[in-house]
């Protein structure tokens, strides 16, 4: 009764083609919009924004990326976690060697770096397709993690081979090292999240996205259409590989404060894969239910049982995450491989014309 | 010009002037190649019959290895414990099939990959809990896998070989040679075979796919026991996850994923190849490589010959 | 002349010939030494038996096989293997045996994504979606909606194709293919699986792309009674090799034919 499309006619094309039609969806945007960015400083603790919310929102960066990839286009990666790193480790290069200039270019030029590795990664697409193609990325995976260790050069030659963020500002803000509080972190990965979906979407919204889908879906008919397959597929590597990057960037600049080359690891791209995969591939809602329920679900277990009076030890949650993970993935591919977005698409629907059934 | 001679002829150079070392390598990454070729040969098993990419055949491997121990160390005697590890082996087969492969039917076969993702997800969180992560050793001793080493001279210097890695070896070969002919000559290989090439028509001609299906994943699962023993004999039984299951499959590009001499052959090639790369090259660059060695080589190889050594030429039909 | 008597289309030069082509994959052999041509404005009807070659026929004239031998010659130039991309831009459009939609998009998507070789909108502002980039997309859009309307498909802009049935589908997938605004159309048994109605309903259809647009056919189809009806002259295939190329009334008397195809009571 509340969520209703009754009563709202679109009378151009331009109105009916919007990213988000019904008045509704735009109203509970912005609510969303208003409790990111004014309702968390205010009512959260440091905890929260530090642990929950600043990787929940960079991993679903990093899941948007892969979703443009895999769910969008269809190219199955497994080079996630390196191409984070990539972008991690050249933010480091850069604002390490040009030091006056603002550390939020450097993480978006970040993005570039990674991009450029994509697509050259990218290129066996040309010829391989599916399961293969992963293969490939692999390769890329285990090559970058293996140039994070051996080129001394990329973390500047420190003894324990490890990145150790230098403290930067912005408009006399501290941002980033240790002194940089977690609320200005929380914001201005909020803004770069925020803007970043905000181009995502309209990139899948328009031609390029249907470019992508139709390669997904079914690549011969597509390139019969006059869809060049591999500039799509080369474009679909850049701008993932780009949102990988700049969330390997955030990761390390804006939440962990340093790191070594086992934080980009084959791990990290797994999980990644999974967020997309329970949380729905193709779907960008779908990104950040994953990222959510992946993310926070180790948080969970380590906090709630105890409050049951069944404490669990810290081993025992790593062991339950992993099994819960992997039951999840299972049942979700089994009952809804469209994942959680699809379910919240279907609860949008009952919403609609509740109270009735149908 | 120095980088080049580096490159190019220094590292033939050094095989040349000490050949035992050279054999040496070549053995222990043929070692390492058949233990390869054994994971790959599970993938094969379960790939050639239902169509299933496997990913958790390697962490069949770990949690065949695990249970051994694991049942060992609870006071069960070493033969004992190899009886009711095959039928844990069985017991997962069957749950496999029954909760992950017959729901999964008839979607395509890049989500019933990534079921095999969660799958091994799962194993490895349930074996840690129910094993501990801590490293274990295998029981080599009890199963009265031979110890020590069988030294000789050869090739102007010493060269030792391990007993076990020759006994691995023989294994090995024993068991492909066994698979072979149980694919081509019996009753139950030709329904495998049947069931590899159309679900549907297998079934129409009276192929019962669930009796199929665990006898391959038990198959697999005996498959991944003897590579668990011999893998955790060699070094510990723990989770390395990318050392496992991820390094089988550029030897299933190379071989092609429906080829059981391809398994073989590719897992020889990379094992030898990795370890010889390793040892000549490496230090050249800084040492590891080993890491993405055979990554790299499948990648060169998808790009010229997508179907590996052995497998099918694949043409599309629109 | 065509048996419906409706108007003709003045039919011209020839848009697109195949000459001596031939085609095999390892050792079977789909086209052998075939040669025929399509003028511009008719509708040709290619015909024959199941494995006659004639899928294979229309994925050559797209690109998507390439003759082992043989030229293709399309707007007077001649080649010796099609590129699916030139094929495309050059005004190549097809619908496919087993309808190749975009089974992850509306209806109203798939026929848009045939519009994507018309968009040149820029990837940045596709990246804020203003501008160029939203504008195209409303031009697009009026284009196909035209298109929606003359295939009667309005309902059913939004389902997404996968739950659509079978003749709607096939109803989308001529949409997409016309949306590319193609100068010649390549339809595969368009009216494969369709009841009476059904057929009868694509069938003006496809006189009326002819008619309305201008847009040379190129048609597989089994049914008979529809390839003689619709089409100006015919082309027959049986095991790679033409065994008859003329109007429908020829075709249809031809022995070889029949002894191939039609058997007696046609």
């Amino acid at each position: 009764m509340l969520y209703r499309e009754a009563g709202q006619f679109k009378t151009s094309y331009a109105t009916d083609q919007a990213v988000f039609p019904i008045l509704q969806d735009r109203i509970g945007i912005l609510i969303i919009l208003v409790i990111a960015f004014v309702g968390v400083p205010l009512i959260g603790n440091d905890f929260l924004t530090n642990a929950v919310m600043i990787p929940f929102l960079i991993f679903s960066l990093a899941a948007i990326g892969l979703n443009l990839l895999t769910g969008y286009t269809g190219l199955l990666s497994l080079g996630t976690g390196a191409f984070m790193g990539v972008g991690a480790y050249a933010c480091y290069k850069l604002t390490t060697l040009f030091p006056n200039v603002n550390i939020i270019i450097w993480v978006i030029a970040s993005g570039f770096f990674s991009a450029a590795v994509g697509v050259m990664f990218g290129l066996p697409s040309l010829r391989i397709k599916g399961f293969y193609l992963a293969i490939a990325t692999l390769a890329a995976q285990f090559f970058l993690e293996w140039c994070f260790i051996r080129i001394p050069w990329l973390y500047n030659y420190n003894v324990s081979a490890a990145i150790e963020v230098p403290q930067r500002e912005l408009f006399g803000i501290i941002i980033t090292g240790p002194r940089a509080s977690a609320e200005t972190r929380y914001l201005i990965v909020l803004t770069i999240v925020t803007v970043m979906t905000w181009m995502a979407s309209n990139i899948v919204h328009g031609r390029i996205g249907r470019m992508w889908m139709a390669v997904r879906d079914m690549d011969i008919a597509a390139e019969l259409m006059g869809i060049r397959l591999l500039p799509t597929k080369l474009l679909a590597f850049a701008v993932s590989s780009f949102y990988c990057g700049v969330a390997g960037a955030l990761l390390v600049f804006l939440w962990y404060g340093g790191a070594e080359s086992t934080v980009f690891s084959i791990n990290e791209s797994f999980t990644v894969l999974f967020m997309i995969i329970i949380g729905g591939l193709g779907s960008l809602l779908g990104s950040f239910l994953g990222a959510a329920l992946i993310y926070i679900l180790p948080i969970v277990l380590r906090f709630v049982p105890p409050k049951l009076g069944l404490p669990l030890h810290a081993a025992t949650v790593e062991h339950m995450t992993f099994m819960i993970t992997g039951a999840l993935i299972v049942f979700f591919l089994i009952a809804e491989p469209a994942g959680l977005a699809r379910l919240w698409q279907i609860g949008k629907q009952k919403l609609r014309v509740w109270p009735f059934p149908y | 010009m120095d980088i080049l001679y580096k490159i190019f002829l220094d590292p033939f150079v050094q095989m040349g002037t000490a050949p035992d070392l050279f054999v040496q390598t070549l053995w222990e990454g043929m070692v390492g190649g058949v233990l390869y070729a054994l994971i790959a040969l599970g993938f094969v098993l379960i790939f050639k019959a239902s169509g299933v990419f496997n990913f958790a055949q390697g962490i069949m491997v770990v949690f065949a290895a695990l249970t051994l121990v694991g049942l060992y160390n609870a006071g069960v005697p070493a033969f004992l414990a190899l009886g009711l590890t095959i039928a844990v082996m069985f017991a997962l087969a069957f749950t496999v099939e029954r909760v992950v492969l017959r729901p999964l039917i008839n979607q395509p076969d890049i989500i019933l990959f990534m079921a095999t993702f969660g799958l091994t997800y799962f194993l490895i969180g349930f074996g840690e809990f129910v094993f501990g992560g801590d490293p274990k050793v295998m029981i080599t001793e009890q199963l009265h896998l031979p110890k020590g080493t069988v030294t000789f001279k050869a090739f102007g210097g010493i060269i030792s070989l391990q007993k076990l890695d020759i006994a691995a070896a023989v294994i090995a070969s024993i068991m492909v040679a066994g698979l072979a002919v149980f694919f081509s000559k019996t009753r139950i290989g030709r329904a495998l075979r049947a069931v590899a090439d159309s679900h549907e028509a297998a079934l129409s001609v009276g192929i019962s796919l669930e009796q199929i299906w665990v006898i391959v994943w038990f198959a697999a699962g005996l498959v991944a026991l003897v590579t668990g023993i011999m893998w955790g004999a060699r070094s510990d039984v723990s989770f390395a996850l990318d050392v496992i299951a991820l390094k089988a499959l550029p030897v299933l590009i190379l071989g092609g994923l429906t080829s059981i001499p391809g398994a073989i052959v590719g897992g020889l090639i990379i094992g030898i190849g990795e370890k010889l790369w390793e040892f000549y090259w490496g230090p050249l660059i800084g040492g590891g490589t080993d890491a993405w060695f055979a990554f790299v080589i499948a990648l060169v190889f998808l790009l010229f010959r997508p179907q590996g050594l052995f497998g099918e030429r694949i043409i599309e039909r629109v | 002349m065509r048996a419906t008597g409706g108007p003709e289309v003045a039919v011209g030069d020839v848009l697109l010939s195949v000459e001596n082509v031939s085609l095999a994959f390892g050792g079977v052999k789909a086209v052998s030494d075939v040669s025929f041509d399509i003028r511009k404005g008719e509708i040709r009807a290619i015909i024959g038996p199941n494995g006659a070659g004639k899928t294979s026929m229309l994925n050559i004239i797209n690109g998507f096989y390439h003759p082992q031998r043989g030229r293709i010659t399309f707007k007077g130039q001649t080649r010796a293997r099609m590129r699916p991309h030139d094929a495309a831009y050059g005004g190549i459009a097809r619908t496919f045996q087993n309808v190749a939609l975009f089974r992850g998009m509306t209806a109203l998507d798939n026929i848009m994504a045939g519009r994507t070789l018309k968009m040149h909108s820029n990837f940045f502002w596709q990246l804020i979606r203003y501008g160029p980039a939203t504008r195209e997309e409303v031009d697009h859009r009026h284009r196909v909606e035209e298109i929606i309307d003359f295939l009667k498909i309005q309902e059913i802009r939004r389902v997404p194709v996968g739950r659509l049935p079978y003749g709607l589908q096939k109803r989308v997938e001529l949409g997409r293919a016309l949306a590319m605004e193609p100068e010649l159309l390549l339809l595969d048994e368009p009216m494969a699986g369709m009841n009476l109605e059904e057929k009868e309903d694509m069938s003006r259809f496809v006189l009326d792309v002819n008619d309305y647009y201008g847009t040379t056919i190129a048609l597989i189809e089994h049914d008979m009674g529809v390839v003689m009806d619709l089409s100006d002259r015919v082309v027959v295939l049986d095991h790679g090799i033409k065994i008859a190329d003329g109007t429908p009334d020829a075709v249809k008397q031809n022995q070889a034919v029949i002894d191939a195809y039609l058997g007696v009571a046609h």
